[in-house]
């Protein structure tokens, strides 16, 4: 049974009837070019942004879930994430609980530990370098221990070694049963973690499936419009423009 | 010792507010006994202790407490909701909205059933309304918006002030007016107290109510939202809760400048930074910080009293210029 289900889901303008399911234990990835409708439709799915079409999660229409159950099921880590307050990696890490109403320390130190922030939990967060400060992000969501994470681009701006950590973390947390989407520009990176990918066009799905599947140079060149080289035969595989 | 302070917040501030309100009892140009004079307060007796007391010092004491609980409180909450360190109720134009308010019921006696709460009412409609333009006005949270929507409703509220000033029924009533404008707690009497309590509880038990929703936006609306805070009913009972608090203070006590802004950066390093818990120590703060700044005016060797406005914004207004100055640093 499908975590969450998703049909014919539509924002005027941004998104037209689409249509997916997110398994328990996937790592499902979004790519498409810049205005293809990705943060949209992770929006629209963490009921920040109204759409119209139906959205299930474990067999409930989302529309009948009060807003701080249905956060407790859905985390989101938008794309532009800062902190307005000088606080601690550890408070950060603690407002994850909030859906929950309580400040369960296992839980908080289980995210600091997945998202890898351990040595700096203490810190002030302005003073964190942008791959430190997007693990601190994550670890947010992650405390929430939600059955279904989003993340929007969450390694846009950073280092290989930290887009690689980064992915690393949101596999690892696909494979405890909970279910991940991932928007990511990077096809290479999508190619080696995704178990899926979910190609959006102008606001429509064009392609879902394995990556074999979907990263065709047919289909990325409509999508992107530039010819690439693909290599998925290769370890890790490669995904480039021409 | 900072981690002392942290942890001990609440209850110091509590010490140092009971010392600072006992100070100010004690402190006049008669010398009289604080506990005499308050025991023979309570029980009725006509001596001179209890009517120095009961009658001049204890209001003037409550009413600087709880104006400058009602602006501290009001600072940490508009600065919480707006993720913004330079809100403050003078700065987004609701201590203006609650001048305006008030004065027109001062000279044409609007709202003339409601009594002597008419001052009051008309101040918090003034200041809800003021806020609520400020919010329409800036659309959002950012900084650069709320402070340049916030001039430009104080322009307006400061406009249609001076309308009031400009049509003023005489000449007294028009000086009267610019001096209760310079903010002051003397000569207020106990009656005010039956307006500024219930608002600073009604106002503070609506801003507290919204701890969890202020921690939230710490990370933007967008995350507040996504777990599961309503950003627009809380934001309303907030603006509601500020309206509230500063409505009653400006119509009681005229604009005391600068308090909100102050108290909140004082106390952030001791919490944390956490706009959650930064509410009731703010308020605490605000209190005794007007309280001490009504002890200054008192004990000021001019022949004129000096207003508490115009301690508060001497103080303040140099406060503000170095804060634009850090905030310029980091973008320069």
């Amino acid at each position: 049974m499908a975590l969450i289900s998703i049909d014919n889901l539509t924002v005027e303008q941004r998104l037209k009837a689409v249509s997916l399911e997110l398994n328990r234990g996937e790592l499902l990835g979004l790519i498409g070019a810049n205005g293809a409708g990705k943060s949209t439709l992770l929006h629209a799915i963490a009921g920040l942004q109204s759409a119209t079409g139906d959205i299930t999660i474990d067999d409930r229409l989302i529309d009948t879930i009060p807003p701080h159950e249905r956060a407790r099921i859905v985390g989101i880590q938008p794309q532009a994430v800062s902190s307005a307050w000088a606080l601690t990696v550890t408070d950060i890490v603690a407002l994850g609980r909030m859906p929950w109403g309580d400040e369960d320390q296992a839980a908080i130190n289980r995210a600091i530990e997945r998202a890898g922030v351990d040595e700096f939990r203490d810190r002030i967060i302005d003073q964190l370098s942008g791959g430190e400060r997007a693990r601190v992000w994550l670890a947010r969501v992650l405390a929430g221990e939600p059955q279904a994470l989003l993340a929007d681009e969450p390694i846009a701006s950073l280092d290989i070694h930290y887009q690689l950590a980064v992915m690393a973390v949101l596999q690892n947390y696909s494979r405890e049963g909970k279910g991940v989407i991932v928007a990511i520009h990077d096809l290479s990176l999508a190619a080696r973690f995704c178990d899926r990918l979910c190609l959006l066009d102008k606001g429509e799905m064009i392609a879902i499936g394995t990556p074999k599947e979907v990263l065709t140079e047919a289909l990325l060149s409509t999508a992107y419009g530039v010819p690439v080289d693909i290599d998925l035969e290769r370890e890790p595989p490669v995904v480039l423009p021409k | 010792m900072a981690r002392l302070v942290t942890s001990f917040l609440t209850p110091l501030l509590m010490l140092a507010l009971i010392i600072v309100a006992s100070i100010s009892l004690g402190f006049g140009s008669t010398s009289v006994g604080v506990f005499a004079g308050l025991i023979d307060w309570l029980n009725g007796e006509q001596t001179d202790a209890a009517l120095i007391i009961g009658e001049i010092r204890l209001p003037r004491t409550l009413l600087a407490l709880i104006v400058g609980a009602s602006l501290g409180l009001s600072g940490a909450a508009l600065q919480g909701l707006l993720r913004n360190p330079l809100a403050e109720p003078g700065l987004v134009g609701a201590s203006q909205g609650a001048a305006l308010g008030a004065a027109t019921v001062f000279y044409y006696g609007v709202f003339a059933s409601l009594g002597t709460l008419a001052t009051a009412v008309a101040g918090l409609l003034g200041a809800g309304a003021t806020l609520l333009f400020m919010l329409l006005l800036a659309g959002s949270g950012r900084p650069a918006l709320v402070i340049m929507a916030g001039l430009a409703i104080s322009t307006v509220a400061g406009a249609a002030l001076a309308v009031v000033l400009n049509f003023a029924p005489n000449p007294y009533a028009m000086q009267e007016l610019v001096f209760w404008l310079m903010g002051s707690v003397s000569n207020r009497g106990l009656d005010s107290l039956t307006i500024l309590f219930p608002a600073l509880i009604i106002g503070s038990a609506l801003i507290l109510s919204q701890r969890r929703l202020l921690a939230a936006l710490s990370l933007g609306e967008q995350i507040a939202e996504s777990m599961g805070q309503s950003i627009k009913q809380g934001s309303r009972i907030i603006v509601l809760g500020v309206a509230c608090l500063v409505g009653s203070s400006v119509s009681v006590a005229g604009a005391i400048g600068f308090v909100g802004l102050l108290v909140p950066h004082m106390l952030r390093p001791f919490v944390g930074h956490r706009p959650d818990r930064l509410l009731i120590p703010a308020a605490l703060l605000g209190a005794i910080l007007v309280c001490v700044a009504d002890i200054a005016v008192r004990g000021m060797p001019f022949g004129q009293e000096l207003k508490l406005g115009v301690l508060t914004s001497l103080i303040g207004a140099p406060f503000f210029v170095w804060l634009v100055w850090k905030e310029r640093k980091r973008w320069l």
